[in-house]
This record gives structure tokens, sequence and C-alpha cells, in this order.
């Protein structure tokens, strides 16, 4: 089939309709658009997509997530070559992960400076908005996650209003803490790497 | 005895050494087509946080509502299903109240009663218990399914089934092998569920996922990625402090974190009674399966 792609309006729907509408949608054409308003659609849809062999290019725009859903060889197709005109930069979407490799903010001359600056950085993370999708920790960053850590609380709020918080299980392991983490999950490079890798945006402390 | 600020399944109020009464209400739009089942599978769920405190119902009161031109028959059907089922409880149904609503909704405001002395709550699972399940799990998934069109009617039909099942009998084995801890798996899935109880507790349960029992469906539906959007609330307020093994699939994640309707009970069992329940549950020809342990610390590891 060589025509348009099939449009799915999904805004306004709860899970699983989105998904449902699109799985119809793609027993009757090889490419659909599915229109969502909310994250959760946006996952459902591209997990069932991706699982059935599908490649999903997302579209952040004022009305909705646009969702272009394709055959993994029929996506390269339109995808314009980057010699193309000057590049038409796409809004960042996706989760927003915060990395933090270290117990300390910044690498200044006193670690004091450092440790002043982290508790004050998770103090104040809980009055941004938008708050991250998930906090990866990994090497001396694991400290944070343990008991006694400074910022233990200030992580367990974040936590408890739905922020993802990701442990490296290697880097506790390495400092002995895998028995004292008191928030979040451990993890594994696995994991670690898949998150990184499906963000809309990393920031590194 | 039991109230608010120690949020179990049921409130419990104490009248006497011997009497305490337990108090609880649920009820939800349909979750199946067939209006007797719906009354049937409302009515059983409502009961379920009666025996997840370890009591028996004594009496209960209709909680109904639906639009004017919803045809009598279909409401006569959902009230047989709900008083049907509050009979097979030996409770008595004392009347109720009915509103006007754009969608149908049934439910039970419930009375039960219990021994104070045997009050069975989320608070006391102890280090080197077992854990068992007493339904399979998937319900959820697959009435999510149902009304996406896209559910297989046996597989329906077997979850009609566990739905309707009273948690009475399971409730009276574990009393009579003196459970730790008990609590009915419904809206906030096995994980959620299973986190009250580690938090209530102190201590951390490990569910091993490989013991986990699924009605025929739930995980075909899960890999389709049929999840409501429950599962997505159900993660964001427990996934903290659950552990997952690196084995445990992407999909299996969300199906343990999918609501569940009428669920089994969730006990954590003195180790040395595990095989006398067994037992018990083998014999009376009813389910019962041992899905974890409770260990030191917090939260739960998923295996």
């Amino acid at each position: 089939m060589k025509d348009e792609p099939k449009t799915v309006d999904a805004r306004g729907l709860a899970c699983p309709e989105p998904v449902i509408m699109t799985r119809k949608a793609l027993q009757q054409a090889d490419e659909v658009l599915t229109i969502v308003d909310n994250p959760t659609s946006q996952h459902n849809v591209t997990r069932m997509a991706e699982k059935a062999g599908y490649m999903v290019q997302v579209e952040q725009r004022g009305d909705g997530i646009y969702l272009h859903i394709a055959k993994g060889h029929a996506a390269q197709e339109p995808v314009p070559a980057p010699t193309a005109a000057p590049q038409q930069v796409l809004p960042t979407v996706g989760p927003l992960v915060l990395v933090v490799a270290s117990e300390f903010m910044g690498h200044g001359e006193h670690t004091e400076l450092g440790e002043v600056l982290i508790r004050s950085f998770f103090h104040t993370l809980g009055e941004i908005d938008p708050l991250p999708t998930t906090i990866i920790l990994f090497n001396s960053g694991v400290k944070l996650v343990a008991e006694g850590s400074p910022v233990v609380e200030d992580l367990q709020a974040l936590c408890a209003r739905g922020v993802e918080v990701l442990a490296c299980g290697t880097c506790l392991g390495y400092y002995d803490l895998k028995d004292k983490v008191a928030v979040g999950q451990v993890s594994n490079m696995y994991s670690i790497a898949e998150t990184m890798f499906r963000a809309g945006k990393v920031v590194h402390l | 005895m039991v109230g608010l600020e120690v949020s179990d399944d049921a409130a419990v109020w104490k009248i006497s050494d011997d009497v305490a009464v337990i108090q609880t209400l649920d009820f939800f739009p349909p979750v199946v087509d067939d209006p007797y089942d719906y009354g049937a599978i409302a009515a059983a769920n409502a009961m379920s946080d009666i025996y997840a405190m370890g009591g028996e119902v004594v009496l209960a009161l209709n909680i109904l509502g639906f639009p004017s031109d919803l045809e009598p028959e279909i409401v006569a059907e959902i009230l047989r299903g709900g008083a049907e089922k509050v009979a097979e409880a030996g409770g008595v149904l004392a009347g109720g109240h009915t509103v006007d609503d754009r969608e149908p909704k049934y439910g039970l405001s419930v009375m039960g009663l219990v021994h104070p002395d045997h009050v069975l709550t989320k608070a006391n699972a102890q280090v080197g218990d077992v854990l068992v399940l007493t339904k399979a799990l998937g319900a959820g998934i697959i009435t999510t399914a149902l009304k996406g069109g896209a559910a297989d009617p046996a597989h329906v039909a077997r979850a009609v089934e566990s739905m309707k099942r009273l948690n009475r009998q399971a409730a009276q084995f574990l009393q009579q092998v003196g459970a730790h801890a008990c609590t009915d798996i419904t809206g906030f899935a096995l994980l959620g569920h299973a986190h009250e109880m580690a938090e209530k507790s102190k201590v951390r349960l490990q569910v091993r996922v490989d013991r986990l029992p699924f009605l025929d469906g739930a995980v075909e539906y899960a890999e389709q990625w049929l999840f409501p959007a429950g599962t997505c609330r159900n993660e964001q307020a427990y996934r903290c402090g659950i552990e997952f093994a690196a084995s445990v699939s992407e999909e299996m994640q969300q199906l343990l974190f999918t609501p569940e309707t009428s669920g089994g009970l969730l006990a954590s069992v003195p180790p040395e009674r595990v095989q006398t329940l067994l037992t018990l549950f083998a014999d009376a020809q009813a389910p019962c399966w041992v899905v974890g342990e409770v260990a030191d610390g917090a939260g739960i590891q998923v295996l």
C-alpha cells in the first residue's frame, strides 16, 4: 500500500484505547500517524508498535504528540538526507534524564563546597518544573542514595512524586553500600544505558 | 482498632472482648458485558475486604447508580448477581440506595465480624514467612482487553469465574493456620498491595515471577501492550522501593502493576504452617500458590 498514512486521533482517550486503535489501523495500512495527548499513551503506543516491528518517530506539536509509525525499512525512505538545507531542529521530546556521576557537584579544590552544592541542588530540584523523569546515579554518585547521605530525604520526596531513581549496582557493590540503599532502585548497566539512549534530553551534573 | 491512620483493607471497631465490627464499601462501573456476572463480581469484590481482614460477612447494602433509560431487566440482573453472592457469603442483603448516573455503577457497603484477637492486617508479616496467593493474576488486563474488543471469549470466561469467586474459604483457611498478615489484590495490583504489606510490616517481600500464577491470556495481552491507564498510575505510585531482577521483562513489570478486580488474597504465613495450609486448599480443590518469602529490609524484590 502506498497511500497516505492512516491517521488515528486518540486525543482525549485513555489507555488502552490508543493502543487498540493504532493496532487496528496498522492492520489496514503500512503507515499510521497516531495523535495522543499524554505520555502514558505515547509510551504504550510506542512500545506496542516497536514490539510489532515498527519504527516510531515522535513529534511534539502544540496540539498533541504525533507518533509516526512505519515499518523499519520504510521509515528510512522519507528521512531527508542530512545535506538537505538548514536542518530543522525537532523540539526535544521524551524523558528528561539527570545523570549524577559524583557525590560532589563540580570539581573545585575543596570537596566541602562540592557537598554544599549537591545538597543545595537536590533541595532546589523539587521546586523546578519539569522534574526529571529519571535520575541515574553512578560512580561515587551512588553514595547519595545510601543511608546517611545528606540528600536522601530530597531524593525520597522526588521519588514519591514519580521520579525514577536508578543507582548503579556495580558502584554500590564497589562502595559496599548494597545493604544501605535508602531510596530508589538498584539498577544495571543495561537499564542505565537504555534509559540514557531513550531520553529526550540527558543532563549531566 | 484499624482506622485511617493505619490504612488497611477495611475499618475495624472492637465492640467487646469477643467481637469486632469490620466495615467497608466498594463499587465500580461494569467490567464485563453480562449484568448478572457484573453484579456478582462487584459484590465479591466488595466483600473481599472483609475476608482480607479475616472476618465473615454479616450485612450488606446495595450501592447502585444507572441511567434512567437503562432497561429494568438489566438492573434486576445486576442486583440478582449481587444478592446471590451475598447469600453465598452467608450474609443478609438489607436494602441500599440508588442514584441516577450516566454510567452504571454497582457495589456494596458491607459489615462483617471478626474476633478482635484474630484480625488479619497488612502489618504483621514476619521475616522468614512464606507468601501465598489464592487467585491467579490477570483479570484486570483481560477485562481491559475485553473493553477494547481484543479479548478471546474463552479467556474472559475464565477471568469472570475467578472474579466471581469469594475469598471466604481462603480467609477461613488462613485463619485456621494463623497467617501473620493478609491483604486482597485489587486496584493497586499485586505490587501496590504487596508494597503496602512490606511498608506496614517493615519487611522486604521477595516475589518470584516464575511462581506467579496467571489467568490464560493475561501474558498474551501484556505482550500486546493492552495496559489500562491504571497500570501507569500504579507504577508511578509504587515503583520506588521495588527492585526488578534483570530477567523480568518490561511487559511483566507492567503486568504486575496492572489493577486487578476481585483478586485473591496475598498472605504471609509462618513457614512451618505452609504445608498444612496447602493441604487444606488442595483438599478443598481450591487454588493456592507459594509466590515468595519475607526477608529483612524494606520494599519489594521481584526475582
